[in-house]
């Protein structure tokens, strides 16, 4: 196969990459240039797309022996991811910008150009496995290593792309056996560091970036009764379950901490109350995608994840009227819309949906 | 076997070149130096510097020796700028909008922090200077310094040399010539310039040239200063050149230099005709091939080796990737950031668009050009335009992604 081997500069793509060579297939290495104002050098293990990680990947290229350019999608990086989490924070809810770009950057936009230019697939560093199942299609499944474990990230992915997609790394039991084989093989990158938080927040810092671009403006901080508890800068600030930042001047009558239960952005409230009410008895959701196959039927047993590193939680799924509803066995805890749901069958992913509701599993007057 | 079209990047090193360069790193010496070892080092430096002179028909005293082009066109901009707004305290600096970034970039560092003013002047659809906006830009009354391409590094179209340097000449500017990509590939008469403008301290003063372009070993470049122009120094030390630029001298870089440059001039007229006709070749085959085709600077000189062409609905660097693949080296044209193509600011200066600029594509011919590749660029280009047009302009918004399912699917 003609694969396009998509390497940030990290040990992940150049393992990966590594191993598509050795599988025999015709690999080309490409670097997606997702910023234009990336700074020269790396610092620590945060950000990513600075010039020397994109040396880094030509690096590893070399190593490989394989041909290697650089993809410029800034601009569609900015309008389909950055712009989309700024206003989503804007409309209170809580997205995940790596799923966005597996969305519509790398699984959308790059194999779409990788598949026009005659490439058969896309090769990344994701811990994930894809095999076909019993009835001979295409299916996702978690990676043996449960800790780098990215299956929930690739959630968005659907039949069409998951079949011009590799994931060489989805069954190695451990990160640090990948370290070992970018050490073995001569790749400079494999002891560099990981690369955490959101690549176009440097610095971490998400709230001050986000105020930044959304501006600041006073609303009330309220508790489930409507009674003005506090007051805040921004609501896009604050995310449902958190607890930090509130500064609240009214202590609560049973003087237990409070979490945000809700982000109202139209009325630029926050809502506050006490842990328990953080529970979420069903999450529903419109926008969700079928990963292979999809059910067979409109009512079943799955797991549901609402986070990246959230463990999973056996449910029941309700697929009606186009809504997506799924009701959890235990409640889970700090849902935000905006959020994805992915839904599993044991270690297999069905699907994923972006949550639009959430019902509490404490009414208001409990 | 590669088909190496990009030798306006860089052009195989000619093998007298590498001989004369070899033959002088054997030798021990500095230049500086007053022992017998030392003035062996001289005397292969200062007999290249005469060659050298000879090619450019300037006196050698005239020729100062740099790392390559982009150190020239600093010190020639730099240089020039500095001296003349100590004298005049004039801080406007002339420039078209089309040049190189060795010159952009320069300009722009001047501007944030030596309070240059830059006056733009626009370019025609062939990247030629508007000479009529030249000639108010330079005669505006506060120009320190005005420069100039000999020839567009992207589009290869010449630039009316004679008649800039002659408007600068009435204004009573020091100009600065960029021919680091037209030096050795079109007839360059420094002095022959500096008569036809007529005067000693204006007009053409200063020329930036680099050995790689024409054969000569990447590393290597030289300013031509002429005596009487004033040009501050960039760096400072041993007051080597005239002390406008010091630093231990590389003798061997010279070397290959002058062998390469007495080459290039001794053949230019025969190879640029042999390298035209095969240009002239490709370009009326790939006309016939893709009609879409819009070749820049047809309508202008041109530099014999040059095809630059607009590929509508493509992006260039998916055509420069499937090229490649094919052993096709070729290029955008335009500048790289971290091996990024940047969209063209020629392509845009000539007024073309934003599409356009991300369009476009770069061929150049040399000296080891031959039929067989003008052959194999013809067979090849046409598939990889067609493929690169169904990938199309990565700018482009497209709505639910074709490889999704999209909701509820």
């Amino acid at each position: 196969m003609r694969v396009l081997a998509a390497m940030s500069g990290g040990v992940d793509s150049a393992v990966a990459a590594a191993r598509a060579v050795d599988a025999g297939h015709e690999v080309v290495g490409v670097h997606l240039a997702l910023s234009r104002a990336g700074g020269t050098l790396r610092a620590g293990s945060r950000g990513c797309c600075t010039i020397e990680d994109a040396m880094d990947a030509r690096r590893a290229a070399d190593r490989l022996g394989i041909p290697f350019y650089v993809w410029d999608f800034s601009e569609r990086f900015r309008d389909d991811v950055i712009e989309d989490f700024v206003a989503e924070y804007s409309a209170g809810r809580t997205p995940n910008p790596c799923m966005r770009c597996n969305e519509r950057i790398k699984f959308a936009a790059v194999l779409e150009k990788a598949i026009d230019l005659g490439f058969d697939a896309v090769c990344t560093g994701h811990y994930a496995i894809l095999r076909e199942g019993d009835s001979g299609s295409l299916e996702l499944h978690r990676a043996s290593d449960a800790a780098k474990d990215q299956s929930y990230v690739l959630g968005v992915l659907t039949t069409d792309q998951l079949a011009h997609t590799l994931f060489p790394l989805g069954e190695t039991p451990s990160k640090a056996l990948v370290r070992a084989e970018a050490e073995a093989r001569g790749l400079t990158v494999a002891h560099k560091p990981d690369s955490h938080d959101i690549c176009f927040i440097p610095d971490g810092d998400t709230r001050g970036w986000l105020a930044e671009r959304v501006g600041t403006a006073q609303g009330d901080i309220v508790d489930r009764s409507g009674t003005v508890v506090g007051s805040h800068e921004g609501a896009h600030a604050f995310t449902v379950g958190q607890r930090r930042g509130l500064a609240l001047g009214v202590p609560a009558a049973d003087g237990k901490p409070r979490f945000v239960l809700e982000v109202r952005p139209v009325s630029n409230t926050v809502v506050v109350g006490p842990k328990d009410a953080l529970a979420i008895a069903e999450i529903a959701g419109e926008r969700f995608t079928w990963a292979g196959a999809a059910p067979t039927s409109d009512d079943f047993a799955c797991h549901v994840q609402i986070r990246a590193h959230a463990d999973p939680v056996p449910a029941r799924a309700v697929l009606a009227g186009g809504l997506v509803t799924v009701t959890p066995e235990t409640p889970l805890d700090g849902v935000a819309p905006g959020q994805t749901a992915v839904l599993y069958d044991g270690t297999r992913v069905l699907g994923q949906f972006t949550i639009d509701r959430t019902v509490s599993a404490v009414p208001v007057d409990a | 076997m590669v088909v190496y079209l990009d030798h306006a990047a860089t052009t195989p090193l000619r093998p007298e070149a590498r001989e004369a360069w070899l033959a002088a790193a054997e030798g021990v010496g500095n230049a500086s130096s007053i022992h017998g070892a030392g003035q062996s080092a001289r005397r292969v430096l200062e007999d290249a510097r005469e060659r050298l002179a000879a090619a450019l028909d300037c006196d050698p005293v005239e020729v100062v020796f740099t790392s390559g082009g982009t150190e020239s066109v600093n010190l020639g901009i730099t240089g020039l700028y500095r001296a003349r707004r100590e004298t005049t305290g004039q801080t406007a600096i002339v420039a078209p909008v089309a040049e190189h970034h060795a010159t952009l970039d320069t300009l722009g560092w001047l501007s944030a922090h030596e309070v240059a003013d830059l006056e733009w002047v626009p370019v025609d659809r062939d990247a030629v200077v508007d000479l009529r906006a030249w000639e108010g830009a330079v005669g505006g009354g506060d120009a320190a310094v005005a420069t100039l391409l000999a020839a567009n590094n992207e589009v290869g179209t010449l630039q009316p040399v004679v008649a800039a340097s002659a408007l600068c000449v009435e204004a009573g500017v020091p100009l600065h010539v960029d021919a680091v990509g037209a030096f050795g590939h079109i007839p360059l008469s420094f002095r022959a310039l500096r008569t036809a403008s007529g005067s000693r301290s204006a007009g053409l003063v200063a020329m930036s040239i680099a050995a790689h372009k024409l054969g000569g070993p990447i590393g290597v470049g030289a300013l031509v200063v002429a005596r009487e122009a004033r040009v501050e120094p960039l760096l400072h030390g041993g007051g080597q050149q005239r002390g406008l630029r010091a630093g231990t001298q590389d003798a061997a870089g010279a070397a290959a230099f002058a062998v390469a440059a007495e080459l290039a001039v001794a053949e230019l007229e025969s190879e640029s005709a042999r390298i035209a006709d095969l240009r002239d070749r490709l370009e009326a085959g790939l006309r016939a091939r893709i009609p879409q085709m819009r070749v820049s600077g047809a309508a202008a000189e041109r530099l014999a080796g040059h095809f630059h062409a607009i590929f509508p609905g493509a992006q260039g660097d998916s055509m420069l990737l499937l090229l490649d693949a094919a052993g096709i080296a070729v290029s955008t044209g335009s500048a790289c950031q971290a091996g990024v193509p940047e969209p063209s600011h020629v392509v845009r200066a000539m007024g073309l668009g934003d599409d356009a600029a991300r369009s476009a594509l770069r061929l150049t011919l040399g000296r080891t050009t031959t039929d067989a590749d003008v052959d194999a660029v013809i067979a090849a280009l046409p598939g990889a335009y067609e493929r690169a047009h169904t990938a199309g302009l990565s700018s482009r918004r497209v709505g639910a992604p074709r490889l999704g399912g999209g909701a509820g699917s």
